[in-house]
């Protein structure tokens, strides 16, 4: 029986070195099943806990798509049995919701690109569970993730990026902080590839061992996201300019495209020179959207006033500094130089970035170390209009 | 050690019921069959169904087993709906908020597919339904004046709990059923958390039908009854090999009625002590906690109570996340609403009987059944303080800001 009713805040009373009081997120995925076993080995006391994250979850999974259905759940509780730990459902559904699809949709509609899944490790999973499980009397949180925490020679710790490349998911953790590190486990950090996780997952019994990776935005189901915002961003028609202006097209709202975008553009007037055109920029206040050539979606400077470190800051962070930035979840990280001026973090890579539209996230790391991250709130082009 | 107080989701069953319901499993012989062995399972049977209706006041022929509790209550009113609708269209469906969803989602399932409108019967801050409310609801229904005055006959059906699963709350189901009767409408209620804890007597009851199920008692899941007077007509949910007055098609279950008919006498037999002494040590439980915490408040009746339900509401946390912590050490506990892939949903009895949003996340429900001990109680209210501070650290952080 966990000894968990004690008085006192997590960390108080007596326990073994090193044993802790973890709760394991249980998506009803393999990552998360063998994550959660592996703290079982390590000798920690462990609870099961599904996220339930939609409000009306589906029936059963369809294909590789969503991640809060009740057969999710099953699969999880299912995987909870096999490792003998007690298992729960957490309802965050409405935090959920308030903090990551309302949010989702509010930066589309402001002609941003956010990243729904970072907003939900930022504000649910690393927060709103964290605080909780806290409350309630744990230690920390172990997930699924492939990411690996790392404890430097003064006990701090530091994020980096797991042994698995190709599975690495520290990108989308970049948005934690120091206190927040302090209470999360990776179990998977340190597994070389996603197929030792099956092998494993099997070995131990575990049914979810053959189950398919999720993809695309949980709370999508069908995957079709233009048309899911379609029905939740008010859409007006409106003009597709140059980027000197001048009118090359007409669209049926601004907010349904993306930056890099060059399908479905339906110009009317061709680009002088004949060759294709990129969306550029999305300017929901007047509702435009402006077109221009591909060399011209090259970024040369990102600037964000939202940003956070993960861990220990740089020394000096007012004084420019070199490091590597990735601007997607599975993007090559380009060598860039960083700094902190007039409350935002300004970062200069060292060959321009393509693609890079206001509302993702730029992480910045040092090797294979995660030093932290800014949501992009502007960009300058490498080449001027 | 674990402590169970959630004898109101089901509770153990009894040792001589295990023992006749294993013995009758032995046995070969489908009822329906005319040979020796069908001949001795259909004594058996009838035997049951003699035993279950003596036990609630009714003519065997009355008792229609069924597989539980959802069953008999879908059977009843869909039954009814139909059957009052086939002479002449009869739209409307008289039922109060905070039923069980084996009613509320039947009749909402009614509403949708059949175009029932739902007429509500008020219910007080206690979830009691008031005579005189459900009096006014049906009579404006019914024609103003003339010689059908009386009659509410756009009514199909009515149907009322006969004691909250949540709550706890004791309906005054006799004073109901009358006032139905003047106005003309069948009248079904739910008895399955009231049988075995407060008499239900289906004949000086004055209802047309009435559903309860086996392992709220001490018997098995997986066997229940509707309870539909011989007078009264539904149209069948399952057609097959028209047993049961033809209501409730499919071979019955030999020795699950047997074990039903155990339980039931045994329920009903010691039942007056047995809710004496079930109300004295809820009292006292109920008593630890308001010392524990002053400010919980009770919700129900606290005269018209089932003796072993005691149910809070903890301002300040989630019932959610006391029910984890006291799990946690130990003790088993309901927050009483239903739940959905192991989420419990926001209480709609609370809801129905006015209790804000926030009040009602804090609910959480301890019941108590023929195992209950002092042990279990001390347990509880051994657990609570800390599960309380840590709860109510906790807050609602699981909730928007």
């Amino acid at each position: 029986m966990l000894g968990i009713c004690r008085p006192g805040r997590a960390g108080g009373g007596e326990r073994r070195l090193g044993f802790m009081r973890v709760l394991a997120a249980m998506s009803g995925g393999v990552d998360s099943a063998v994550a959660a076993a592996r703290a079982v080995d390590a000798g920690h006391e462990v609870v099961g806990v599904h996220l339930a994250l939609s409000r009306m979850p589906g029936t059963l999974r369809t294909g590789s798509r969503g991640c809060c259905t009740i057969e999710d759940s099953m699969d999880a509780q299912r995987a909870a049995n096999v490792l003998g730990i007690p298992y729960y459902v957490w309802d965050f559904s409405e935090r959920f919701k308030a903090d990551v699809v309302d949010d989702f949709i509010a930066e589309y509609a402001a002609g941003r690109t956010p990243n729904p899944c970072m907003r939900c490790n930022e504000r649910i999973k690393f927060a709103a569970l964290l605080d909780k499980a806290l409350e309630l009397g744990f230690d920390a949180v172990c997930t699924g993730h492939y990411a690996t925490v790392v404890i430097d020679e003064n006990g701090d710790r530091e994020l980096h990026r797991s042994a698995a490349w190709a599975k690495d998911q520290s990108y989308v953790l970049g948005v934690l902080t120091a206190d927040q590190l302090a209470h999360s486990m990776f179990p998977l950090g340190a597994t070389p590839s996603k197929a030792e996780v099956r092998a494993e997952a099997a070995a131990r019994g575990l049914g979810v061992a053959a189950k398919p990776d999720s993809h695309d935005i949980c709370f999508i189901s069908d995957g079709d996201t233009r048309g899911w915002l379609a029905e939740r961003v008010d859409l007006q028609p409106g003009a597709i300019v140059d980027r000197d202006g001048a009118v090359v097209g007409q669209h049926e709202g601004s907010q349904s495209y993306t930056v890099g975008q060059r399908r479905g553009l339906g110009l009317s007037v061709p680009a002088p020179d004949g060759r294709p055109r990129f969306v550029l920029e999305v300017k929901t206040r007047t509702n435009e959207v402006v077109v221009g050539p591909k060399e011209a979606l090259a970024t040369a400077e990102i600037g964000g006033s939202r940003f956070t470190w993960a861990g220990r800051p740089p020394a000096d962070p007012a004084t420019p500094f070199d490091c590597e930035v990735q601007i997607r979840a599975h993007a090559d990280p380009v060598p860039a130089v960083a700094v902190v001026m007039n409350g935002e973090l300004v970062v200069t890579p060292s060959v321009p970035l393509d693609g890079v539209a206001p509302g993702q996230t730029a992480v910045i790391y040092v090797g294979t170390r995660v030093l932290g991250q800014c949501t992009i709130d502007r960009t300058v082009s490498a080449v001027p209009a | 050690m674990r402590y169970y107080l959630d004898h109101a989701a089901t509770t153990p069953m009894i040792p001589q019921v295990l023992e006749a319901y294993t013995a009758a499993l032995a046995g070969v012989g489908n009822p329906s069959s005319i040979h020796s062995h069908g001949q001795r399972a259909k004594q058996v049977l009838e035997e049951s169904r003699e035993r279950v209706a003596a036990s609630l006041n009714c003519d065997p022929v009355e008792v229609i087993f069924t597989s539980g509790g959802t069953e008999a209550i879908n059977a009843a009113l869909k039954g009814l709906w139909w059957a009052r609708n086939t002479d002449r269209p009869r739209p409307v469906i008289a039922v109060p908020p905070g039923e069980h969803h084996a009613t509320t989602d039947t009749v909402e399932w009614l509403e949708t597919h059949e175009r029932a409108r739902i007429l509500d019967l008020p219910v007080d801050a206690d979830g009691r339904i008031e005579p005189e409310g459900m009096r006014a609801a049906l009579a404006g229904v019914g024609p103003a004046s003339g010689p059908d005055a009386s009659s509410s006959d756009d009514v199909a059906l009515a149907s009322v709990i006969w004691a909250n699963n949540e709550v706890g709350t004791v309906q005054p189901i006799a004073e109901l059923a009358a006032i139905a009767r003047e106005r003309g409408v069948p009248i079904h209620s739910d008895a399955v958390g009231a049988f075995g804890s407060v008499p239900v007597d289906f004949r000086a009851s004055g209802l047309d039908a009435l559903s309860v199920s086996a392992h709220k008692i001490g018997g098995p899941v997986g066997i229940g009854a509707l309870v539909l007077g011989r007078s009264t007509t539904v149209v069948p949910l399952l057609h097959g090999g028209g047993q049961q007055r033809r209501i409730r098609s499919g071979t019955q279950d030999v020795a699950a009625a047997v074990a039903f008919a155990v339980a039931a006498e045994l329920a009903v037999g010691g039942l007056k002590q047995h809710a004496i002494e079930l109300a004295a040590l809820r009292d006292r439980l109920v008593a630890g906690v308001h010392e524990i915490a002053p400010d919980a408040v009770l919700r129900g009746s606290v005269t018209d109570r089932l003796p072993g339900n005691a149910h809070f509401t903890f301002p300040g946390c989630e019932g959610d996340s006391l029910l984890f912590l006291l799990d946690m050490a130990g003790v088993s506990v309901s927050t009483g609403s239903a739940c959905t892939a192991g989420v419990s949903e926001l209480s709609h009895v609370l809801l129905g009987m006015g209790v804000p949003e926030r009040e009602a996340r804090g609910a959480l429900r301890f019941s108590l059944g023929s195992t209950s001990t002092d042990a279990d109680v001390d347990a509880l209210l051994a657990a609570l303080p800390a599960a309380l501070t840590r709860a109510r650290a906790a807050g609602h952080s699981d909730r928007p800001r």
